[in-house]
């Protein structure tokens, strides 16, 4: 049963992200950041594997002079993440 | 993570990040009790001003009488009472569930509250038009009821980026609303009871709910 959750989401941090780009269109940086009140670095590197595991989509813009990037969650992220959450709930289930 | 209280914990603090991400949270409670009061003050001076009461039928008939001569002092107080108001209670309502999100320490300004904003917005701008348009062929009656109605159809509309209460405001100012297009005599009357006595209602009702979160 344990092997159905996925090792991508094996954090505190990328289930809050994935949690908030699953409701949202896309959101930027600022915004993740004070959702989830971690450092710039611990959100930089968990998008990044995030992204790596093609999860998450990155889209660096320029709004006037000042750089912003927002995220949003890929189609592959949101079947991935649906998918953890039912195991979650199954291993739940079954312990109580 | 194999621990199911820690699994469970951590469900808990997706479900919260969902909500608070995608909905405007802080939305004052008190503001509404604030905005309720000055409609009812507002009322009353228009009541005052047009000699007139809640129950006494003859609002149509002055209205007609004012037939869009925007010369006429009963005319001016009427577009300034109605202007007051709208900005007592816009800046209030802003000012109080800014200072809330401070106190709930979640950001004032976040994609949440900007969807809440412009679904607002959308039905309100195209009510304030009808109104301009109605009293550009002085038909000045039709305020009351037109205000009513497109304000409860803004805030169904909004209702899905912030607390669910606002919603069902919605729905019944939207019902005032189509009674008072019938009954246009006592259009003030059902005025006052949805921007005066239920946000005062709603107000608290939210404020209670919600205060603890």
């Amino acid at each position: 049963m344990i092997g159905e959750l996925n090792k991508a989401f094996e954090s505190r941090v990328r289930l809050g992200i994935m949690s908030i780009l699953m409701v949202n269109e896309s959101v930027n940086f600022l915004t993740l950041k004070e959702m989830l009140q971690v450092t710039d670095g611990n959100i930089a590197s968990h998008v990044t594997a995030l992204e790596k595991a093609q999860y998450i989509e990155i889209k660096k813009q320029f709004i006037g002079k000042k750089p912003n990037t927002s995220y949003s969650v890929t189609n592959a992220g949101r079947k991935a993440f649906t998918e953890h959450l039912d195991a979650l709930e199954k291993l739940i289930k079954i312990s109580n | 993570m194999e621990n199911p209280n820690e699994q469970l914990e951590a469900i808990k603090d997706m479900r919260n990040l969902m909500e608070r991400s995608s909905r405007f949270l802080s939305l004052s409670g008190l503001s509404g009790v604030a905005i309720g009061i000055f409609a009812l003050m507002g009322l009353s001076l228009l009541y005052l001003k047009l000699d007139l009461s809640p129950f006494n039928t003859g609002f149509q008939e002055k209205m007609i009488a004012l037939d869009g001569n925007y010369t006429d002092a009963i005319f001016q107080f009427l577009l300034l009472d109605a202007l007051a108001i709208l900005i007592a209670s816009l800046v209030v309502g802003t000012w109080m569930s800014v200072n809330r999100s401070k106190k709930l320490n979640l950001p004032s300004w976040d994609p949440a509250a900007k969807r809440l904003v412009i679904n607002l917005m959308i039905p309100l701008v195209a009510g304030g038009l009808l109104c301009l348009i109605f009293i550009q062929k002085g038909e000045l009656a039709y305020l009351a009821p037109v205000t009513l109605l497109f304000y409860g159809l803004a805030l169904v509309n909004a209702s899905k980026y912030t607390v669910d209460e606002i919603r069902n405001l919605g729905i019944i100012e939207i019902g005032l609303g189509l009674i008072a297009f019938w009954h246009l005599d006592f259009a003030l009357l059902f005025w006052g009871i949805g921007f005066g006595i239920l946000h005062i209602i709603y107000g608290i009702f939210i404020h209670t709910k919600h205060q603890n979160k």
